[in-house]
C-alpha cells in the first residue's frame, strides 16, 4: 500500500494558454537535436559522429566521457548536418536531417516471460545499448544515474504541476503495458521500492493506478507537490550517502517500448502551451523536434519568448532552438523588455503574485488565468523579508539558510542542511517568489557543483 | 511619460560602463528604477517569469501601512499643544497646522540626510541603493517627540545609517533596527532633549495651570517613591486642563503626549492589520510582543510587591510606545529573528523585556526601544538554536 500525503505549502500560477485536450499530429521536422546541455553533470561529452554521417533511430551519438557505456542516441534517423559547439569548443547539440520515414535500428526484442527472469546485468547492458539510461536521473544533484550505483528506491512522478504543465492521462494514452514492462525492468535494480505517485484532483490514467508490483503514492495539494524531490522527501527522504533515481512516465514507457519491441522508440506528445499561442494543445512529435516546425503558424505575434518546459524551470531557446531531452512541453509567453513607469508601485490586477503587498490583488482572484511575461519586475537586492521560501517549500527544509551556506561557500553547513535532498525544480517557486530576485536555482547548482569538488 | 523616458534614456551612457560619470551608475540606477521599473528580462535558464512584487513594493507597503499613525500623530501634537496652552477648543485646522510645521520638517530632515548618507555610500561602495531607507526615514521621525532641534535629528540619522547599517554591508546585513539605533543614539547622546518634559510643544506660548508633562510611564516610574496606586494617579491626571487624559480608553485612542507616531495604539493596530493582512509584517512576532508584556506584566500583578508592580496589566500594552515597537520595530524583517520557530521566541521576549525593564528600571522609562535593540542583538542566536535543531532532524533520520 502507497501514503497519502497532502501537501499544504505551495502555490499554483495559474496561466493563460493551457492545452485542449486534443492531439494533432505536427508536420515532420526537417532537423532534430540532441544536447548535451540538457543533461546536468555532463562532463566532456565525446562525439561518436561526424557530419554527414547517416543514422538510425538508436544510433549513439555522444557519450559521457566519464561514463563511456551511457551513450546518448539519435531520436530518429537521417544524416547528421551539423555537430554546434560553443565557447571552448563545448559541445551544444548535434543536429539531425531527417528521413521522411523513421528508420530503427534494431535492439534485441524480449517477451513478457522474458522479462520475468532477465538479470539485473543484462538490463543494464540492453538499456545501456539501446540509449533509454540517459531517462534516470539520480538523486543528489540530479545528474544521470551511474550505472554502477545501486539506488534504495525509484521514484516516478505520475503527475506535473507545474504551470502550464500537460495532462499525464493525455500525455502516456494507451501506453499501459510499456509502462508496466519498464517499471518491471527498473524494479530489478533496486532492494527498494518503486514508487509510482500521482495526484489526487484529477482522474488518475489507468496508465498509473493499474500498474503492479509498485508503491502508488497519492499526493494532493498545490505545486510543488508535482515535483519529485519533494515527493521522496515525504516518502523516504534521501540521506547522505543515499542514492535514488528518478525518472519521468515517458523514460519508464521509453524502456518498455526497448524491451517489448526492440527499438529505440522517441515519438512522444509535446503540449505547445502558452498565452502567446493559438489554440494551444497537443501535438504528436518525436523527442529533440525543431521549435521552427513545432510554432509555424501557430503564434499570434513574434515578440515573444519560446521555453522549452514550464516556465518555473525551463530554457529558453528560440525560435531556431529545439525542445529538450525531458520536456513535454514548450511554453510560449510574451517577452517583458519594456520600461514601466513607477511599475513598482502602481497597483494591478492582471500582474500574479504570491504575495499580497499594496497594490497586488491576484491574490483576490483565485481561478483567474494570468498573462504573464518575462519581466523580472524589480532589480536584486539583498536578503530581506523572511519566511517567503518556507511558505513554498513543503520540506523541512530552511530555504533561506541553505542558499546562504552556499553563497558562503560553506560545505559542511549545505550537507547539514539538506542540499542531497533538492534539485533546482524543488526550489524553483523560490526563485519565483523572491522579493529579491535572486537567482535561486543557479545558486543551488553552484552548490551543488562545489560539493562535488570539494 | 514617454518625455521623461528619453529623458533617462538621453542620459543614461554616460553613467554606463566606460561613460564619464560611470561611478555614479549605482545613483543614476536608483532614480531610474524610482520612475520606471525596469527592462531586465530573466535568464536564459531557470525562473522564466517573477512574481510581480519587489522590494520597492514591499517596503512601500510598510509605509503606507504607518500613514494612519503620521496623520494621526500630525494632529495629536496640534491637540496637545492647545490643551496644555489652555485652549482645548481649537479649531481642528489649527491643531493640523500646528502638527504639521513641527512633524514635517522632522520627517523631510530624515529623509534628506538619511537618502544622501546612502547615496554617498552607494557611489563609494559600488552597491544598489537598497529601499530599507524608505521605511527608516519615515520610522525615525515617528519615534521622536515633537520639539527635538532638527539639526538632532539629522545627526542621529547619520548615525544611524553609518554605524547602524553601513558599517555592517548595507541594507539586509545589519544587526541593530536602524531607526531605534538613531532613538538609542539620541537618548544616550542628549538626554534632556528626548526625556523629561519634552513631549509637548508649547510654541511662544506658556503652560496652562496645573500642567504637568509627566507621561503615564513616569507616573508609573514615580510610584515607586511616593507609594501612590497608579491607577488613581492615572485616572486623576490632567483634572482641571485635560479630564480623563490618561484613562484607559483615551491611552488606547493616543490623543496623550508622546512620540510623534506612537502615542496611538489603535492606530498601530491599524497599521498592524495592514501589515499581516499584506503578508508584510509577521503576525507571529506582533502578536508575541503583546502576548510576552501581557504575560510578564500579569506575572508582576500576582506577585505585587510595588505601586508599579500592580499597575493593571492591560494598561502596559496602551502606554508608551510598546504598540508601536511591537508593529513597526520588532518586525523588521532583517533585524527580527529569520525562522518562523525563532519568531515567536523573539517576540515573546521582547514583550517580557520591556515590562522588565520599565517596571524595574525606571531610569529607563521607555523598555521597549531597548528590548528590541537587545533582542535584535540576541534574534540570530535563536536562529542558530532553531536551525541547529533542523539539522539534528535530519541527522537523526540518517542512522535510522
Amino acid at each position: 500500500m502507497g501514503k497519502f500525503i497532502r501537501i499544504k505549502k505551495g502555490f499554483n500560477i495559474n496561466l493563460a494558454g493551457k492545452a485542449a485536450p486534443k492531439v494533432t499530429p505536427v508536420e515532420h521536422s526537417d532537423t532534430y537535436a540532441v544536447k548535451p546541455t540538457d543533461f546536468q553533470g555532463m562532463y566532456l561529452p565525446k562525439v561518436l559522429v561526424k557530419e554527414g554521417d547517416t543514422v538510425k533511430a538508436g544510433t549513439p551519438l555522444f557519450h559521457d566521457k566519464r561514463h563511456t557505456n551511457v551513450v546518448h542516441v539519435a531520436p530518429v534517423s537521417g544524416e547528421v548536418v551539423e555537430v554546434k559547439r560553443g565557447e571552448k569548443r563545448k559541445l551544444l547539440e548535434i543536429r539531425i536531417l531527417a528521413d521522411k520515414q523513421v528508420d530503427y535500428q534494431s535492439f534485441k526484442k524480449y517477451s513478457t516471460s522474458d522479462i520475468a527472469s532477465l538479470s539485473v546485468d543484462e538490463a543494464k547492458k540492453a538499456m545501456l545499448e539501446g540509449g533509454v539510461w540517459p531517462n534516470i536521473v539520480q538523486r543528489p544533484f540530479g545528474f544521470i544515474a551511474d550505472p554502477e550505483a545501486k539506488p534504495k528506491a525509484i521514484h516516478v512522478s505520475a503527475f506535473d504541476t507545474h504551470p502550464l504543465a500537460p495532462d499525464y492521462s493525455i500525455l502516456f494514452k494507451g501506453q499501459d503495458q510499456y509502462f508496466q514492462v519498464g517499471l518491471d525492468i527498473l524494479k530489478k535494480f533496486t532492494s527498494g521500492n518503486v514508487h509510482v505517485n500521482v495526484h489526487t484532483t484529477s482522474e488518475i490514467s489507468s496508465v498509473f493506478s493499474q500498474t503492479k508490483g509498485v508503491e502508488l503514492n497519492k499526493f494532493s495539494g498545490p505545486h510543488p507537490a508535482g515535483c519529485v524531490g519533494v515527493q521522496i522527501h515525504h516518502i523516504d527522504p534521501i540521506n547522505k550517502g543515499d542514492v535514488v533515481w528518478t525518472l519521468n512516465p515517458f523514460g519508464v514507457i521509453q524502456i518498455g517500448k526497448l524491451f517489448l519491441n526492440g527499438v529505440h522508440d522517441a515519438s512522444r506528445l509535446i503540449a505547445l502551451v502558452g498565452s502567446e499561442v493559438k489554440d494551444p494543445q497537443y501535438y504528436k512529435t518525436y523527442t529533440g523536434a525543431s521549435i521552427k516546425n513545432l510554432i509555424k503558424d501557430k503564434l499570434t505575434n513574434d515578440h515573444v519568448r519560446i521555453v522549452s518546459g514550464n516556465v518555473l524551470t525551463g530554457t529558453r531557446v528560440g525560435q531556431d532552438g529545439y525542445v529538450g531531452f525531458f520536456d513535454n512541453y514548450v511554453t510560449v509567453i510574451p517577452e517583458g523588455d519594456y520600461y514601466e513607469f513607477l511599475g513598482w508601485i502602481a497597483p494591478s490586477a492582471s500582474k500574479v503574485s504570491f504575495h499580497r503587498a499594496f497594490g497586488l490583488f491576484s491574490f483576490l482572484n483565485g481561478n483567474k488565468e494570468f498573462k504573464v511575461d518575462s519581466n523580472t519586475h524589480g532589480e536584486p537586492r539583498a536578503f530581506v523579508q523572511t519566511g517567503v521560501f518556507e511558505r513554498v517549500t513543503p520540506m523541512d527544509i530552511l530555504p533561506t539558510y541553505l542558499l546562504k551556506s552556499i553563497l558562503a561557500e560553506d560545505v559542511d553547513e549545505m550537507e547539514e542542511l539538506g542540499i542531497y535532498e533538492v534539485i533546482e525544480e524543488d526550489l524553483a517557486l523560490c526563485e519565483f517568489v523572491d522579493v529579491s530576485k535572486h537567482n535561486v536555482q543557479q545558486i543551488l547548482r553552484d552548490g551543488i557543483e562545489l560539493l562535488q569538488n570539494s | 511619460m514617454k518625455f521623461l523616458r528619453n529623458q533617462f534614456d538621453k542620459v543614461k551612457h554616460n553613467f554606463e560602463k566606460g561613460g564619464k560619470l560611470e561611478k555614479y551608475y549605482y545613483a543614476y540606477e536608483a532614480l531610474e528604477t524610482f520612475a520606471f521599473s525596469p527592462n531586465t528580462v530573466n535568464g536564459e535558464k531557470g525562473a522564466q517569469i517573477r512574481d510581480a512584487v519587489d522590494l520597492k513594493r514591499l517596503m512601500m507597503t510598510v509605509i503606507i501601512a504607518m500613514i494612519p499613525c503620521l496623520l494621526f500623530g500630525i494632529w495629536n501634537v496640534g491637540h496637545q499643544h492647545f490643551l496644555a496652552i489652555g485652549e482645548p477648543g481649537a479649531a481642528l485646522a489649527d491643531k493640523i497646522w500646528i502638527g504639521s510645521i513641527k512633524v514635517l520638517p522632522i520627517v523631510i530632515v530624515s529623509y534628506a540626510v538619511g537618502l544622501g548618507v546612502e547615496f554617498v555610500f552607494a557611489t563609494i561602495r559600488r552597491h544598489p541603493v537598497n529601499e530599507g531607507y524608505l521605511v527608516t526615514g519615515m520610522l525615525i521621525p515617528l519615534v521622536l517627540p515633537p520639539d527635538i532641534p532638527l539639526w538632532q535629528v539629522a545627526i542621529a540619522t547619520i548615525f544611524a545609517v553609518i554605524i547602524g547599517k553601513e558599517a555592517f554591508g548595507g541594507t539586509g546585513m545589519n544587526v541593530l533596527n536602524v531607526a531605534l539605533t538613531a532613538r538609542a543614539f539620541l537618548y544616550f547622546a542628549y538626554p534632556s532633549d528626548i526625556s523629561g518634559d519634552v513631549w509637548t510643544y508649547f510654541g511662544d506660548a506658556s503652560p496652562v495651570a496645573g500642567f504637568s508633562g509627566a507621561t503615564p510611564l513616569s507616573i508609573g516610574a514615580s510610584s515607586l517613591t511616593t507609594g501612590e496606586n497608579v491607577l488613581n494617579s492615572l485616572n486623576q491626571f490632567g483634572a482641571g486642563w485635560a479630564d480623563g487624559i490618561y484613562s484607559f480608553s483615551n491611552l488606547f485612542i493616543g490623543a496623550m503626549p508622546g512620540s510623534i507616531g506612537e502615542t496611538s495604539t489603535l492606530m498601530c493596530l491599524i497599521g498592524g492589520l495592514i501589515l499581516v493582512a499584506t503578508g508584510v509584517g509577521s503576525w507571529k512576532i506582533i502578536l508575541s510582543v503583546f502576548a510576552g508584556s501581557y504575560f510578564m506584566a500579569f506575572g508582576l500583578n500576582l506577585i505585587g510587591a510595588n505601586e508599579f508592580m500592580l499597575m493593571p496589566a492591560h494598561y502596559h500594552l496602551v502606554i508608551g510606545g510598546l504598540a508601536f515597537g511591537a508593529v513597526f520595530m520588532a518586525t523588521d524583517p532583517v533585524t527580527a529573528a529569520q525562522t518562523e520557530s525563532g519568531k515567536w521566541i523573539y517576540g515573546f521576549l521582547i514583550g517580557v523585556l520591556t515590562i522588565i525593564i520599565r517596571v524595574f528600571n525606571p531610569a529607563y522609562p521607555e523598555g521597549v526601544m531597548l528590548a528590541i535593540l537587545l533582542m535584535n542583538v540576541f534574534a540570530p542566536l535563536i536562529d542558530y538554536y532553531v536551525v541547529s535543531a533542523n539539522k539534528k532532524r535530519r541527522l537523526k533520520r540518517a542512522t535510522v
